[in-house]
């Protein structure tokens, strides 16, 4: 009797994730497709399927939003396992397993301050309140690294026109999770804990600015800062905040973690800007993850044309 | 003799491993989403890590008295001086792409790459006078040469707690670890200072009672 052995695949002979998952985009295409041709009398299967909640749970429903850029997307491996979450640890390399103790159901996320309508939305009905995009973003992180990733969300001004912000809100203030039995980093105090973002109001309603739920058609991943975050493209990673539990308007601009830490290193504003250094390296390039030489960095990373004109008449040297 | 020499080649032998680990890594493509950030923190690591060790031969030494430790002391410093240029070879090529303008600017700009690049330089001499013949020559003056290594160790530390953005837990172990063996050092010259005066006084009082 023969016996045939089975051939042993390389890894990297198996197809690459942005592969799979453009399969997975044309399934949904189709899928789309029949839907639309079965229109009326037909029910919708996926609406009896549970809920995506955790990482790497595909979401339904995600149309390809804009502002995308054709560059060549970061390797989900790498989005995935090189993250500065210091609420689990200041290594980037063990966020991806220290994030695994984090619970992202139930979460709720507090809406409130100087809005007209205050309200606690649960994550599930705040996942539900607009059409999730797939938006291509640079994303640039202050250490001089930076990526291109498909984020998963929408403009955080549907929220913003939901709980109508009153007239004296001129700031808005975010704050991720503290929560020490879930996340082992916040038992030292590494930063002010807990970490808290700002935007100017006008930054916030700024359609560039994603409300993001998952990355690669995907849930977000814990360590990528599930179940919710705000991904800022022309600023700095760190504005970004992740694992939101509170959203507060205000009328004075709000203390940031990385700021209060380092006043002179980290400004309120921190748009990613090559001519304005860090005090302790330069900004002028940075090394796109996966490549070898680095390349220049881009005023507002590259979103000038669509952020510029908020910052008119501003020193950024002053106000960096 | 002949096992002090097997020691040694087991040490030389252990001391590569770092090197060789990253090597292998980097050959398996484990290195992670940024290799570049690994080998220059690996290297830097090690740098230190051999520096103290260097540093903690003759603490060692004189507590227990096992006193062929020292035969490996230039060892270790070289090793030290090994990785700190592999450190410095990191930075130059794959930070600065030997963009010597570029690198000039940052060495007088960024005062964490001014320690650094300190801390480097100054155990260049030190490599070059370990030579068996180089000692003979210098003669008493070597010693003082070496103790060059206090300066450079100070400043790896510091360059290092300059670097960090907010987490100064492990620079906080380098520093604890030369503040014990600089700390033992100047105990210990403190003592060798006393030491004459208390004999002289012991012989005075003992002539004193006539014994």
């Amino acid at each position: 009797m023969l016996i045939k052995k089975t051939a042993d695949i390389r890894s990297s002979q198996v197809t690459s994730k942005s592969l799979y998952l453009d399969r997975r985009k044309f399934l949904a295409g189709a899928a789309t497709l029949a839907g639309a041709v079965a229109v009326g009398g037909v029910a919708c299967v996926s609406a009896a399927a549970p809920e995506p909640t955790q990482g790497g749970q595909k979401l339904p429903g995600v149309v390809k939003g804009q502002f995308n850029t054709d560059e060549k997307q970061t390797p989900y491996k790498d989005i995935t396992n090189y993250n500065n979450f210091y609420e689990f640890a200041t290594d980037k390399y063990e966020p991806a397993a220290l994030a695994k103790s984090l619970r992202t159901r139930p979460w709720t996320v507090k809406v409130e301050g100087m809005v007209q309508k205050p309200k606690t939305y649960d994550i599930d009905s705040l996942l539900k309140l607009a059409t999730l995009e797939e938006r291509v973003y640079r994303h640039r992180c202050v250490e001089g690294w930076s990526m291109v990733i498909p984020w998963v969300g929408y403009s955080f001004s549907k929220l913003i026109s939901q709980v109508q912000p009153l007239g004296s809100a001129k700031y808005v203030e975010f704050t991720t999770l503290n929560d020490p039995a879930q996340m082992p980093g916040v038992r030292y105090r590494v930063l002010d804990w807990p970490y808290t973002e700002g935007l100017r109001l006008d930054e916030a309603n700024h359609p560039l600015a994603l409300l993001t739920f998952g990355l690669y058609g995907e849930v977000l991943p814990n360590q990528d800062g599930a179940p919710v975050r705000i991904v800022l493209p022309w600023k700095y990673g760190f504005k970004s905040c992740k694992s939101i539990v509170r959203i507060r308007f205000m009328d004075k601009e709000p203390a940031t973690a990385w700021n209060k830490a380092a006043p002179n290193e980290y400004g309120f504003y921190s748009n990613v800007n090559p001519n304005v250094d860090h005090p302790r390296w330069s900004q002028a390039k940075e090394r796109r993850i996966g490549e070898f030489f680095k390349r220049p960095t881009l005023m507002f990373n590259g979103y000038r044309d669509q952020v510029a004109s908020m910052y008119a008449g501003m020193d950024l040297k002053k106000y960096y | 003799m002949l096992k002090l020499k097997l020691l040694k080649l087991a040490v030389f032998l252990a001391a590569l491993i770092p090197l060789a680990r990253l090597g292998w890594k980097a050959y398996q493509h484990m290195l992670g989403a940024n290799p570049i950030e690994v080998i220059t923190h690996s290297t830097g690591d090690w740098t230190l890590i051999f520096l103290m060790l260097t540093l903690g031969i003759t603490p060692l030494r004189k507590l227990t008295g096992q006193h062929w430790l020292i035969r490996f002391r230039r060892m270790t410093g070289l090793f030290a001086f090994f990785y700190a240029s592999l450190h410095f070879t990191t930075y130059i090529f794959l930070d600065k792409f030997f963009d010597v303008n570029e690198m000039l600017k940052d060495i007088a700009k960024r005062k964490f790459i001014t320690v650094g690049f300190t801390a480097f330089v100054l155990l260049i001499p030190l490599a070059v006078t370990s030579t068996q013949g180089m000692i003979r020559r210098l003669g008493k003056r070597w010693q003082m040469l070496h103790r060059l290594i206090y300066i450079s160790a100070t400043a790896g530390v510091v360059h290092y707690w300059w670097l960090v953005k907010a987490d100064v837990r492990k620079p906080q172990y380098y520093a604890l670890a030369l503040t014990l063996l600089l700390g033992y050092r100047l105990l210990a010259a403190q003592r060798k200072k006393a030491a004459p005066a208390r004999l002289a006084a012991q012989s005075r009082a003992q002539a004193a009672t006539g014994a």
